[in-house]
């Protein structure tokens, strides 16, 4: 058969092949390149052996960051139902009033959430001019996790919501009609039908969870340590690019392989767990 | 029921909107702290204006920003047009799955990669240090391209192939017909693109602290030094006035169901 | 004829057009390119001089040239001499520390200045800074002109604070204010601190010195709010903190906005800086930079800085001048003590540390930071929260499987 595409219709993707090559696939050797090779270019597992005393960053990096993608569900899952359900025009306004955040910055929002919870923020200036004793939140762990919850939480309302809302209301009636309570709709009808939804939306909080280091630099007052940190400090103060690019690489890594379980998780698809 | 949604739903917002409100009323402050709220005033904003490394910075964000769309829809739309007509089909999926990478990778990844890439090459040319405006649009442009391609290559798929072989059968040559019956049809997935190319240039903070350097600063990284540092308060004066702005632009052009198709679109990209 | 006339017409064109270039390139502006530390200079802000801006007005007027002053600014010593020595951009003036001077000296990267355009260095007055000896970093005075000095002490909020804890370095390891000590997050400095309460010098050779102050930083660990750099000023201003070691000259920006804050010295020890104005080998202008520098020690121009930063002036034009021992006085009751009485004090100035030893010093300082606290709660919630997915996943495989199997039953 005689190819017809023009050459136009050839050639079309040929720059952005090159582009893709170049500073996608190229950096990422690179990153490789570093991770195996010790300061003067020889070849080493010098990085990857070091990388076990950095082990306990990684486990505490991924505490937080499944702690804080949990309440992102717990807190985001009933507040996509609710707005699923409101009116049409009511609806359309919660989605702008959910999406405003996610436009601003998140150094911003990150930043006005600690000057408001430092020690001598606003809530512990009206907790004392209540009589109460002040509370220490920047600085713990909870901050951290309040952080990440705070900033990733419209991630996860969003494409819940849009599962949701595709939902066919059919569904329900039928449910309804074969003699669920609201209660056994939602977890044995709603629940099931939005897990790609769910699935969606922990990987799009998880994943910047884990790398996050403006968040714990900020809110944990640069008493925690995560990946993201870790990150930072070798690339921007101590140009230790070796260890670095270690890190980043079993990052990488740890997050392909946690979205490719989540995805098998969302392959077993919604509509065979209906109960 | 319906009062328990309703008081949920607003302990949810108001939780959500309070850091941002409480930015917003302090601006107005007439003193620098952000505890007392001692009188209105316009001083920080003021003082906004006067400061020229802030205007600075936004205009290297918004040069920037336009730089890097332009270029991403331009690359973009080419290789879904490419993408399109392929017709290997590992060679399709696989150019489309190392397109999607930065889209998974978490931004410091992708970030870090290209430093190391603009470091090691810089070095192997003896530049030092090339890193500044040009690696920033770089970049840029790599990040948004997966967004741009996304929203341009459903509209091709999408396109009649049949008013192709009309116009070709009309005489047109092939360019012609892609250029006078293909292009408009797929004119608002490039322009959706560009819109998302844009805000995802203006709004990024982790990757552009990576492959920067500090003379070219975007605003993103301006925030950035000023929370390091001692804050002026005119920044909270900035950040109201970013937060109006984007607040207007979301009123007037219905970004609703823009927002909506980029999640879609991250997640078909997840999986 | 015609063509004769024709062509000399042409050739009086192309003269005029040349001319007008000449002089447009005669007017065109020299940009000089100042790189020195971010806010540390006056910006024009809330009322001050705009030093930059006043410089390029006396030297329009005076030479009846423009120059455009092009001002960056850098956060630490390295980035500067990381961005100079790559030698990717080109800068006019530089102001580094005084270990880095040194260092940059040694890798022949400044240049020697010309003291005939710079009359005004006489006003440098050595002996504050020095006494009777001579600045370590540039012995013969070729190199560097002082912009400011300074000395770090601990800042200290009054109201949370006993008098009777304060001078000496062992308040920040006191845990009688656990959770309100802020530390440097930047590892010469923090470790430092530790260095000065062991009694050691802080350019020490010996490893195990160093060692022994990040045993110090880890004991210290669980008393400290945060590592923070500038971060400081806000948090001691709204009372977040108690206790935060910093620069003499930011206490005083901090006391403005917060009167409950006081500022003593360690009486282990503690460091002392100069940031010196430097010209690079590569400026393209040296002859404008040296009038910059001079202009810098003018009167006016180092009286502005001096008043918009409160760091130690070296320019006895400043320290002498009763209307700046005044606005300094109205700051702070003992501004003017705190900055330059520190003659009774043990100061030492840090040198630059020789490769190996730096390559240690990030080790250690590694070895610090990533010592995380242990916080069960969380672990104990992200155990719940895996043990929550396991738990689903296994129940809908095995109904799965279940299911298949009733399915199948059925079936046959």
């Amino acid at each position: 058969m005689k190819d017809k595409r023009s050459l136009l219709e050839k050639a079309a993707a040929v720059p952005h092949v090159v582009w893709i090559v170049l500073f996608i696939l190229g950096p990422l050797l690179f990153v490789l390149y570093f991770a195996f090779t010790d300061t003067r270019g020889n070849f080493s597992f010098s990085n990857i052996q070091l990388l076990s005393s950095y082990s306990h960053i990684f486990f505490l990096s991924i505490c937080f960051a499944l702690v804080a993608t949990a309440f992102c569900l717990l807190i985001g899952y009933p507040l996509a139902f609710v707005m699923a359900r409101a009116k049409p025009s009511t609806q359309k306004l919660l989605m702008l009033l959910l999406m405003l955040p996610m436009w601003i910055s998140l150094l911003i929002r990150t930043y006005s959430l600690m000057t408001l919870l430092d020690n001598g923020g606003l809530v512990n200036s009206v907790l004392v001019a209540m009589g109460l004793e002040p509370i220490t939140v920047v600085g713990t762990g909870g901050a951290v996790i309040l952080g990440m919850v705070y900033d990733f939480l419209p991630y996860m309302v969003l494409p819940i919501y849009t599962s949701m809302s595709k939902l066919d209301k059919r569904y329900l009636e039928a449910a309804a009609d074969l003699g669920c309570n609201p209660f056994q709709t939602l977890f044995r009808v709603v629940l099931p039908l939005t897990v790609p939804g769910i699935v969606s939306g922990v990987t799009m909080v998880f994943v910047p969870s884990i790398s996050t280091f403006y968040i714990s630099q900020k809110l944990g007052g640069g008493n925690f340590d995560l990946i993201g940190d870790t990150i930072e400090r070798q690339f921007k103060y101590a140009s230790t690019y070796h260890i670095g690019a270690a890190i980043s690489l079993v990052m990488m890594i740890l997050i392909l392989i946690s979205i490719a379980v989540m995805n098998r998780f969302s392959d077993g698809d919604g509509e065979e767990m209906i109960v | 029921m319906k009062i328990l949604s309703r008081s949920y739903l607003f302990i949810v917002f108001a939780l959500l909107y309070a850091p941002i409100l409480i930015l917003v009323v302090f601006s107005f402050n007439e003193g620098g702290s952000l505890s007392a709220y001692t009188g209105f005033s316009l001083r920080w904003y003021r003082e906004l204006f006067h400061d020229q490394v802030a205007l600075q910075s936004l205009k290297n964000s918004f040069m920037l920003a336009i730089g890097s769309s332009v270029l991403a829809t331009t690359i973009g739309t080419f290789a879904a047009l490419g993408l399109d007509r392929m017709r290997h089909r590992y060679l399709r999926s696989a150019i489309n799955s190392v397109t999607n990478i930065p889209m998974m990778n978490p931004d410091i990844v992708t970030g870090v990669s290209m430093m190391l890439l603009f470091v090691a090459l810089g070095g192997m040319m003896g530049a030092g240090d090339v890193l500044g405006k040009w690696t920033m649009l770089i970049a840029h442009t790599t990040f948004s391209l997966p967004y741009v391609i996304l929203s341009v290559l459903p509209r091709f798929k999408q396109f009649d192939k049949t008013l192709r072989e009309a116009a070709l059968d009309l005489g047109c040559t092939p360019a012609q017909s892609f250029f006078k019956v293909e292009l408009p049809a797929i004119v608002p997935g490039v322009l959706s693109g560009f819109v998302m190319a844009f805000t995802l240039s203006l709004d990024d903070f982790v990757i552009s602290h990576f492959v920067s350097s500090p003379d070219f600063q975007t605003l993103p990284l301006y925030i950035y030094n000023q929370t390091a540092h001692n804050v002026k308060y005119s920044m909270y004066a900035l950040c109201t006035l970013i937060i109006v702005t984007i607040l207007v632009l979301l009123l007037t052009v219905n970004f609703a169901g823009n927002m909506g198709e980029r999640t879609k679109r991250k997640k078909e990209a997840v999986k | 004829m015609k063509k004769y006339f024709v062509f000399c017409l042409v050739l009086v064109l192309l003269c005029l057009l040349v001319a007008l270039f000449c002089s447009c390139s005669g007017k065109e502006t020299v940009t000089l390119y100042v790189y020195n530390w971010g806010e540390y200079i006056s910006d024009g802000s809330e009322d001050s001089l705009d030093v930059n801006a006043a410089f390029e007005e006396w030297y329009e007027k005076t030479y009846h040239k423009r120059v455009k002053v092009n001002y960056s600014t850098y956060s630490s010593n390295e980035d500067m001499y990381a961005k100079l020595s790559s030698g990717a951009a080109n800068y006019d003036i530089v102001v580094p520390s005084d270990y880095m001077i040194a260092r940059m000296i040694d890798e022949g990267l400044l240049r020697p200045l010309n003291m005939e355009n710079i009359p005004n260095a006489a006003y440098i007055d050595y002996s504050a800074m020095f006494g009777n000896g001579l600045p370590y970093y540039d012995p013969t005075y070729a190199y560097s002109v002082p912009y400011t000095y300074g000395t770090v002490g601990i800042i200290y909020n009054k109201t949370m604070v006993d008098e009777e804890d304060l001078g000496t370095w062992d308040i920040m390891w006191n845990e009688k204010y656990t959770g309100n000590v802020l530390q440097f997050n930047n590892s010469r400095d923090a470790f430092a601190t530790a260095l000065f309460k062991l009694g050691y010098s802080v350019n020490t050779e010996d490893e195990a010195q160093w060692r022994e102050a990040l045993a110090l930083l880890m004991e210290q660990k669980p008393i400290v709010q945060g590592y923070v750099m500038d971060e400081i000023f806000n948090k001691m201003e709204n009372g977040s903190a108690a206790i935060a070691p910093y620069y003499a000259g930011d206490f005083f920006t901090m006391y403005d906005d917060n009167p409950d804050l006081g500022f003593s010295y360690p009486r282990e020890g503690t460091n002392v800086f100069v940031d010196a104005m430097c010209i690079p080998t590569s400026s393209k202008n040296p002859e404008i930079a040296e009038l910059y520098i001079n202009f810098m020690l003018s009167r006016e121009a180092a009286i502005a800085n001096a008043e918009y930063m409160c760091y130690a002036s070296p320019n006895s034009l400043v320290v002498n001048d009763p209307e700046y021992r005044a606005y300094m006085s109205d700051i702070h009751p003992d501004a003017l003590e705190i900055l330059y009485g520190t003659t009774g004090l043990k100061l030492e100035f840090y040198q630059n540390l020789p490769e190996e030893r730096l390559m240690l010093l990030n080790s250690l300082w590694e070895d610090l930071k990533i010592e995380s606290p242990i916080n069960t709660a969380i672990i104990v919630m992200a155990g719940a929260v895996l043990g929550g997915c396991v738990g689903i996943g296994v129940f809908f495989a095995v109904r799965a499987r279940k299911r298949r199997r009733i399915v199948s039953t059925l079936w046959q």
